[in-house]
């Protein structure tokens, strides 16, 4: 996609080097996400052995609301396919799409995580159910607030990007950045596929 | 250096530079360090051993001992070793230029290096780690050790992390850097071996950065994982450390076949048997490494079914590691053998491993392991895989390469004196301890009683100790005769095969002149017979473009050090600051430097083509 682009602004000085960077990067990149794969795959096996080791504590089915849960995949689940939107902007070459769906992209977020921080405060002060309660409460607070971690951090991300492009338009540096950056959204929002299932469905039904 | 930088000062060079082949320097020697260290430990715990209730160190001492003895060995010691030929001899295996991310393996080396040190501070803040480097549950958790094993979770995440960057730069770099015509068959199996060890830190580096977390935060922070009165499950963190523990195997025991297939061919004058057999084996061993974890864990009680699936596939690995001894055999077989010190190591590293391999077929019978668990034949075993394997194959390692790592050769007189004290040290020590083991004497255990016929046996496994600790000196003596007396040697000494010793020498910071086009298997070798004797070119001669060295990636491993730090400080009682305070405001320095690094560009510069041109001369 960034060849796309590139052509319409014209080459740089070094465009053979240029390209291998991005390809290095591009590469790296598919490498750290296999490994992020791994790490949450560890904390869901953590989950799946701990979730019924609820001691004294409050379980599962007494804490959790799946309306609240759906509406979060929503919000996420739309939040990829506005990326998915401004990457398609960018291959045209239309940089004002690509900052709106971006923006968009954000807000979504920002509800995602909204709703999370609402959610936990609410098993904690309602439910009783703090991280220390047991080794259910701690495992569901690493896996999902792990994932919640990686939200925050792919915000940070992208709202730099938006911020420190402005107006600089599409260009051969920006535009590998934003594509390595909606990627990484969709691997959280994957991620969120999974913990929906395993934590909150199966959580619900009990067992 | 390119006439820009060199004003600065040495030191400062060394701290800045992202030269791949400066940074497999600065692994060997830290890794030499920790080796050396974990080493004395070794030579502690076995004269505490060498007479039945000796008081030469305490129970608590000797568990310290034994903790950073096997955790050292292994993080700091045997794997930057490999790094360090990883990071030197890779790049020009491949006839590349540099790593992929050459800012980024400099980090991953200072990461390392200052998780290693904090790890080291544990002695200052009331003794090391006492629970064995498994770190088995509830052994380590709150209720039950100290500080030390605070420096042990913090000093490996920390050192961990440095793994993995390097793994993903070294498979980035296999990938994306090879010189045209290098494709992936025709790679040496050296660097096949880097590429799929790296493969296996990917996948099991991070099982046990979450399982440190895990161990962290319980004790920490009070969570439960592991603590069965509030739901918590110990068997939990069994599962995940061998998850990682057992591939780690793997991912030093690879490398280490990939030095000797490179070793045993250029001194059998003979193209290495089976090569494309050897690359399979090695993805089959690789990927079996996976499955086969909970062998490790068979008198845990997980029941019949699960202990026959773990003991048949572990098993199953006998198959790919044979077809590697045979090939290599095969590739001794007929050839003109030359036996210098590289490859008496290599050689004599084929029967040591099968002894090792033996071994671990008959602990793999979950039956009969319920009499070898814990015992003596345990440790013979992993040590014959680990020093018998490993540590042979890095000293073949050394011997063959330091003539392009540091331009002479080592000393062969000495080099031959060394190889036998070792050699003969080596089975001293551990062949009797299968034995030790057999007659039933436990594992991490301080002393032993008299009268239990333990005696002799664990005097002359103390004695080979002494033997070994003597090779180590001559080793050094070599390395000081050598830098003054050694053989100057040009830029392939041994008339050898791979693309490593087609670069000039004395060796540039650009590696080549020209990408090297290349047309075989066995590149120079090919150069060799059907042309002229030199890589023909892929490229016309032209400026060449070096990145500029940084300082970030030593202060950002600064700034995961303090943090590291900060979080133990929580469990330090009357700590000197907030330590909320300093593990936050590490990793803020780390995260500026990220920041600093991502907002400024840096072009790197240009190595004119005169320079080039002079410096080609040889
Ligand atoms: C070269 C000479 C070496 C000697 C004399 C030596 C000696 C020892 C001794 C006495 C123990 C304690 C055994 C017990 O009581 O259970 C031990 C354990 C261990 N060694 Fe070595 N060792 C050597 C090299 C190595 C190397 C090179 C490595 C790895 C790269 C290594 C890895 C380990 C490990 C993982 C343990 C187990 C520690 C534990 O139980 O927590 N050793 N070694
Ligand atoms: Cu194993």
């Amino acid at each position: 996609m960034a060849n796309a682009v590139d052509h319409s602004k014209g080459l740089p000085s070094h465009p053979e080097k240029a390209t291998l960077e991005a390809k290095n990067k591009f590469l790296g990149f598919w490498f750290f996400l296999g490994g992020e794969t791994v790490l949450f795959a560890t904390f869901f096996g953590t989950f799946l052995g701990l979730r019924s080791g609820v001691a004294d504590g409050p379980t599962s089915q007494d804490v959790f609301a799946l309306p609240l849960a759906f509406i979060m995949t929503m919000l996420l689940l739309t939040s990829s396919l506005t990326s998915v939107l401004a990457m398609f902007a960018m291959k045209k070459n239309n940089f004002r799409g690509l900052m709106i769906w971006m923006w968009i992209t954000v807000l979504l977020g920002l509800g995602f995580l909204g709703l999370e921080i609402y959610e936990f405060y609410e098993y904690v002060h309602h439910y009783g159910l703090g991280f220390t309660t047991s080794a259910f409460a701690s495992s569901f607070y690493t896996l999902v607030g792990l994932h919640g971690a990686h939200v925050v951090f792919g915000l940070s991300w992208i709202i730099t990007l938006l911020i420190r492009y402005r107006n600089s338009g599409i260009t051969l540096t920006n535009a590998p950045k934003f594509y390595v950056a909606s990627l990484y959204w969709h691997f959280i929002d994957v991620v969120w596929v999974f913990i929906f299932t395993v934590v909150y469905l199966l959580g619900v039904v009990g067992g | 250096m390119s006439t820009t930088t060199k004003s600065k000062s040495v030191l400062w060079d060394w701290l800045t530079t992202v030269d791949h082949k400066k940074i497999g320097v600065m692994y060997l020697i830290a890794g030499t360090l920790f080796f050396v260290k974990a080493g004395v430990m070794a030579l502690f715990m076995r004269i505490q051993l060498m007479y039945p209730e000796m008081n030469f160190l305490s129970g608590q001492t000797f568990n310290e001992f034994i903790t950073m003895h096997g955790t050292i060995m292994l993080f700091l010691a045997a794997t930057p070793l490999l790094f360090a030929f990883m990071n030197f001899i890779v790049p020009l295996q491949i006839g590349a230029r540099d790593v992929a991310f050459p800012f980024v393996n400099a980090l991953g080396f200072w990461i390392f290096f200052f998780g290693g040190f904090l790890l080291s501070l544990s002695w200052f803040f009331g003794g090391g780690p006492d629970a064995g480097w498994t770190a088995y549950v509830p052994l380590s958790s709150r209720d039950y050790a100290g500080l030390g094993l605070d420096f042990y979770v913090l000093g490996l995440q920390v050192s961990g992390i440095g793994t993995l960057v390097s793994a993903i730069n070294f498979l980035v770099t296999i990938v994306n850097m090879r010189a045209p015509g290098m494709t992936m068959m025709r790679l040496p199996l050296f660097v096949w071996t880097t590429f799929i060890s790296s493969t296996l830190i990917l996948f099991a580096f991070t099982p046990l950065a979450a399982g440190l977390a895990l161990l962290m935060l319980d004790r920490l922070f009070e969570a439960q994982y592991f603590i069965t009165d509030m739901g918590g499950n110990v068997v939990l963190w069994q599962h995940i450390f061998w998850i990682f523990g057992h591939p780690e195997v793997y991912i030093l025991v690879l490398p280490a076949f990939g030095i000797i297939s490179e070793v045993i061919p250029a001194f059998s004058r003979k193209r290495l048997f089976g090569y494309t057999a050897m690359v399979f084996a090695t993805m089959l061993i690789a990927f079996l490494g996976f499955m086969v974890w909970a062998h490790h864990m068979f008198t845990v009680g997980m029941g019949p079914i699960a202990n026959s699936i773990f003991a048949i596939a572990t098993m199953t690995i006998a198959v790919p590691t044979g077809i590697k001894v045979f090939n290599w055999l095969f590739t001794m077989w007929g050839g003109k053998i030359t036996f210098n010190t590289a490859m008496l190591f290599a050689s004599s590293f084929v029967p040591t491993f099968v002894l090792g391999g033996v071994t671990g077929v008959m602990l793999a019978m979950a039956p009969v392991d319920h009499l070898y668990h814990d015992t003596y034949f345990v440790v013979a075993h992993f040590h014959y895989i680990i020093v018998g394997g490993i540590v042979l194959a890095l000293f073949a390692g050394v011997f063959y390469w330091y003539p392009k790592m540091f331009g002479h050769k080592l000393n062969e007189g000495l080099g031959k004196l060394f190889f036998w004290v070792f050699f003969i040290g080596f089975h001293l020590t551990f062949f009797v301890q299968h034995l030790l083991g057999l007659m039933g004497m436990p594992r991490r255990v301080y002393t032993f009683l008299g009268d239990q016929g333990l005696d002799t046996f664990n005097f002359i496994s103390t004695i080979g100790t002494f033997f070994m600790s003597a090779a180590i000196i001559i080793l050094v003596i070599n390395v000081i005769y050598s830098a003054f007396k050694g053989e100057r040697v040009g830029a392939d000494p041994w008339d050898a095969r791979t693309l490593e010793w087609a670069t000039a020498h004395p060796l540039p910071e650009y590696n080549f002149a020209q990408t090297p086009q290349v047309r075989s298997l066995d590149p120079l070798f090919y150069e060799k017979i059907h042309g002229d004797g030199k890589m023909k070119p892929a490229e016309p001669l032209q400026d060449i473009h070096m990145p500029n060295g940084s300082i970030l990636p030593f202060i950002m491993s600064v700034g995961l050090f303090i943090s590291g730090f900060g979080f133990i400080m929580f469990n330090m009682e009357n700590p000197i600051l907030p330590p909320i305070v300093v593990a936050v405001g590490g990793l803020a320095i780390t995260f500026i430097c990220m920041i600093v690094r991502s907002v400024k560009e840096d072009h790197g510069y240009h190595i004119p083509v005169e320079e080039i041109k002079a410096k080609e001369v040889n």
